[in-house]
């Protein structure tokens, strides 16, 4: 499904917040300056649609209706004060909220033409196609190796040697090759914080993901740490579609091309990184970026 | 080593299938049949219990719970002095073995240097594990003969005579009865209830502790008012598994507390509870009158532990909900 | 800032105190623990020795072993736990991956509580198997122990399932793995030593489980290993020894008692030493 970006927030805002209409003409009309992409693009297909998505733990309401288009090989950042729904958004692309009996998405989430909230969607193979890096590091109790190759076997049926070239490929892809190339077969949870946590990007990205969702990944880690793992989130774009959430403005400004800010539930405003920090359509947007609340 | 293309390899079994979730429903179901297992067992054993003491309840009625006749002559049974040998004794090995464990829980928490911490750790769980027919052989054969020498005689020249509480500490030093039984029980339940206090303070996040730590408290009180009231659910669960195992304990009471079908307010006479009686006579029973009678009383062993554990649960579930109230 | 020293030493005075009681607590425990142990190796050392391993129990005044009773009890042991074992692991698994919350789950929790009192579970076998089969056999006895592990591999497999942090089974779900790969490949795996300290702590308690065995296997005086017999046992050798006023009789016992204890310690030893703690993530 290819289709420009169409900056949806206003259709998100308006039903909840009439009183904003004038302004968001306004914003419609300076988004569409941001349709120029960065990449110089006009048109970047998108990858995953979200159309009336509301989200409910048991009877509150976490989600209200929102809709998105995420572009295609970009790395799309949401930004918003704790508890304003920015994690469960991404814990809806792939359905790793279905864990839990009361959670429950509605709407759509249309992941290459397809509705993953349809029902008979096989949550694992959905899993298979997007994966996650949670905020603290999750290292299986298991050897390093056996940490990549967990994800490979479930799909995959490799032979010793391209199963090798595979643990070598996706940890090389995370930069922790050199640092633990001779001890492949040390167990995983024996690493510093920041190489646990680009252990288990390795994990993700071994199995060849499309979608790669990453929960502030960096939030448990060190300032050096965190940058090498935005030099490989920036990497990493070329050949994946990167959903980043992070409570950190200056990593999100540093590290996406797209920027959804959300609050209390609701996606305020969607556009350009470089837009929305420098010229934000909203006045909650801007008050949060420029740290007036949050 | 080259790079390989980045051909998802997903992308060329993209669509999402339909979800084939047999081995996931299998597994589950054959997980709660396990679990339902647990409860048809319990279901058993309630029903085969209350057809097996229907004999005796009809012929003795509710009285059976108060009359403290045993005799198999005239089969005439009742089950006063069992209830309450099986009650005075748990409790009072629960007096005992509750501070106590307690204390060996402070101490392996807080108080041990890192390097005793598992080698103690390790010689109270042994505590557990010694089968209570060793407690037994060593209360008989060794405990009581030094208990009715040295100590006894002590604490019933010195307390005996005291009003009231007086009588509990009399009668002539046999060893045996109801004292040294909850003194063995206690010692038996004491790693019990230590392990779960112990792995409970364990579990109390470094954090509070820091925190309470760097506005000055002292260890006690960092004890007091951080790791107990966050653990408190835990502990009680620890008291109440000790409780539990008290109540039902028959091996080691069955060598100490004398068997005596006899009712007596000193805690050094000989006594009876309900599993020593069961575990002397169950199969030496001749008469069904005798062996109905036997099996009520493992009902009311039943009963008891039960209701012990129910008012536990609804006590947990009361702090719980406190809990949620004042914070 | 003002320091009320007085106060300041008073909590400092408490803490002692509260901290010396604890102190005094563990060495109270402990020494219990030196008594029996000491208790038992005076008392049976002198009475191991080979035929105790090769010759069956003798009558009074004979000279024997307990052979018939050693591998009668790893017979019950084994059966015991064939039986109870696997189903307390499914069974835990339930409670903590499928039904945690569920009112089901919290009644079969608290059922598994109750199920610990073994001389009732003595009776309830007595009662089902053993009157029906007519005799006591070594079933009864492995069916009675199954029942007493069944609650014990429960609950450790239960908590040390709640212990793996729901983190590690989203991150193996993410990767793609269903329900039954991620519990049986991380879950199980994350708490593999702990719940096989579980079994093994099971074993251990079972093995000198004497009152259940009081009325489902009872004893044999002779070498038997046919389940549908009844068959010698350790602990209730030890039992029926102990309390019998012949000394041969009384020095088999301390030497099965000896024996019984060693075994379980050592198990428990080697439970520690080998298998690391479960690993707890905060």
């Amino acid at each position: 499904m290819t289709q420009g970006i169409r900056l949806t927030m206003k259709e998100s805002v308006i039903p909840f917040n009439l009183g904003n209409l004038e302004h968001a003409d306004n914003a419609q009309s300076r988004t569409q300056e941001s349709d120029v992409p960065t990449q110089g693009t006009e048109e970047v297909p998108s990858k995953i649609t979200l159309r009336g998505l509301n989200f409910h733990y048991g009877k509150s309401q976490a989600l209200f209706d929102v809709n998105l288009d995420i572009p295609e090989n970009q790395v799309t950042a949401f930004i918003g004060p704790s508890g304003c729904g920015k994690s469960t958004l991404l814990r809806c692309f792939n359905r790793i909220y279905a864990l839990y009996p009361r959670h429950r998405a509605s709407g759509e989430i249309i992941l290459d033409g397809e509705n993953i909230l349809a029902r008979g969607i096989d949550l694992n193979l959905l899993r298979a196609r997007v994966g996650m890096v949670f905020q603290s590091p999750t290292p299986f109790p298991m050897s390093i190796y056996d940490n990549i190759a967990y994800g490979v076997r479930l799909y995959e049926r490799l032979s010793r040697a391209s199963m090798d070239r595979r643990v070598t490929w996706a940890l090389k892809k995370a930069a922790l090759w050199n640092e633990i190339k001779d001890k492949l077969h040390h167990s995983g949870t024996a690493l510093s914080g920041g190489q646990q946590q680009r252990l288990c990007i390795a994990r993700a990205i071994a199995i060849k993901p499309e979608v790669l969702l990453l929960d502030e990944p960096a939030s448990a880690l060190d300032p050096i740490s965190t940058l090498k793992i935005e030099k490989l989130i920036d990497e990493l774009k070329r050949d994946y579609t990167i959903v980043i959430v992070t409570h950190n403005m200056q990593q999100a400004a540093r590290v996406s091309d797209y920027t959804a800010f959300m609050y209390l539930g609701k996606l305020i405003e969607f556009g350009a990184t470089r837009l929305l920090f420098t010229n934000p359509g909203e006045k909650q947007t801007e008050d949060y970026i420029t740290g007036r609340y949050g | 080593m080259p790079e390989q293309p980045l051909t998802p390899v997903a992308n060329e079994n993209a669509a999402p299938r339909r979800h084939i979730a047999w081995p996931d429903s299998l597994y589950a179901g054959a997980a709660w049949l396990a679990a339902a297992s647990v409860l048809i067992v319990i279901g058993a054993i309630l029903f085969v219990l209350i057809q097996g003491a229907l004999p005796a309840l009809h012929k003795f009625g509710l009285g059976f719970i108060s009359s403290d006749q045993w005799n198999p002559v005239t089969e005439n049974f009742g089950a006063r002095i069992p209830i309450y040998g099986t009650l005075v004794t748990s409790l009072l090995a629960m007096l005992i073995a509750v501070p106590v464990s307690f204390g060996i829980a402070l101490f392996i928490t807080e108080l041990c240097p890192r390097w005793l911490k598992r080698p103690i750790g390790i010689a109270v769980e042994l505590l557990a594990a010694i089968p209570s027919i060793i407690y037994g052989m060593w209360g008989l054969f060794v405990f009581a003969p030094l208990f009715a020498d040295h100590v006894q005689p002590w604490i019933t020249e010195h307390f005996g005579d005291l009003p009231i509480v007086g009588v509990m500490f009399s009668g002539p030093p046999l060893g045996i009865g109801l004292f040294t039984a909850s003194l063995i029980l206690a010692i038996m339940v004491i790693p019990f209830i230590s392990a779960i206090m112990r792995d409970v303070f364990e579990a109390t996040p470094r954090v509070l502790k820091e925190s309470a730590y760097g506005l000055g408290s002292t260890t006690w009180e960092v004890v007091r008012h951080v790791v107990l009231p966050y653990t408190k659910v835990g502990v009680i669960g620890g008291v109440m598994v000790g409780l539990g195992r008290a109540l039902g304990e028959t091996m080691a009471v069955t060598f100490v507390i004398g068997n005596a079908h006899e009712l007596s307010n000193s805690l050094f006479m000989p006594g009876n509870t309900i599993s020593s009686t069961l575990a002397n006579e169950f199969t030496e029973a001749v008469s069904p009158i005798y062996t109905s009678s036997l099996i009520s009383l493992g009902l009311i062993l039943f009963l008891i532990s039960f209701i012990v554990l129910a008012v536990a649960r609804v006590l947990l579930m009361r702090l719980q909900i406190n809990e949620g109230h004042s914070t | 800032m003002a320091i009320d020293l007085y106060l300041y030493r008073k909590r400092r005075l408490l803490n002692l105190v509260s901290l010396t009681l604890s102190m005094l607590a563990t060495l109270f425990g402990l020494l219990w623990l030196a008594w029996l142990l000491w208790t038992l190796v005076s008392q049976g050392i002198q009475y191991v020795n080979w035929d105790l391993f090769t010759q069956a129990t003798p009558p009074p005044g004979e000279t024997g072993g307990l052979s018939n009773a050693i591998t009668g009890s790893l017979i019950l042991i084994a059966l015991g736990v064939a039986i109870g074992a696997p189903v307390g692991i499914f069974a835990g698994t339930y409670l903590s991956e499928f039904g945690r919350d569920t009112r089901f789950a919290a009644v079969v929790r608290f059922i598994s509580d109750v199920l610990l009192s073994s001389i009732i579970i003595g009776v309830f076998v007595y009662e089902v198997v053993v009157i029906h089969m007519g005799h006591f056999s070594a079933y009864a006895g492995g069916l009675a122990l199954a029942l007493i592990v069944l609650p014990i591999v429960l609950r450790t497999t239960e908590d040390m399932l709640r212990l793996v942090p729901d983190r590690m089974r989203e991150a193996a779900a993410a990767l793609g793995a269903p329900r039954w790969k991620v519990i049986v490949s991380i879950v199980y795996r994350a708490a593999r030593s702990g719940i096989l300290t579980g079994i093994l702590l099971a074993v251990a308690r079972v093995s000198g489980e004497t009152a259940p065995l009081l009325f489902t296997a009872l004893n044999n005086q002779f070498s038997s290993t046919h389940l549908n017999e009844p068959i010698a046992n350790l602990p209730v050798v030890i039992f029926q020894f102990a309390m019998s006023p012949y000394d041969d009789w009384q020095h088999l016992a301390w030497a099965g008692a000896l024996l019984i204890t060693a075994g379980i310690l050592l198990l428990n030893i080697i439970v520690r030493v080998f298998l690391p703690e479960p690993e707890r993530q905060r």
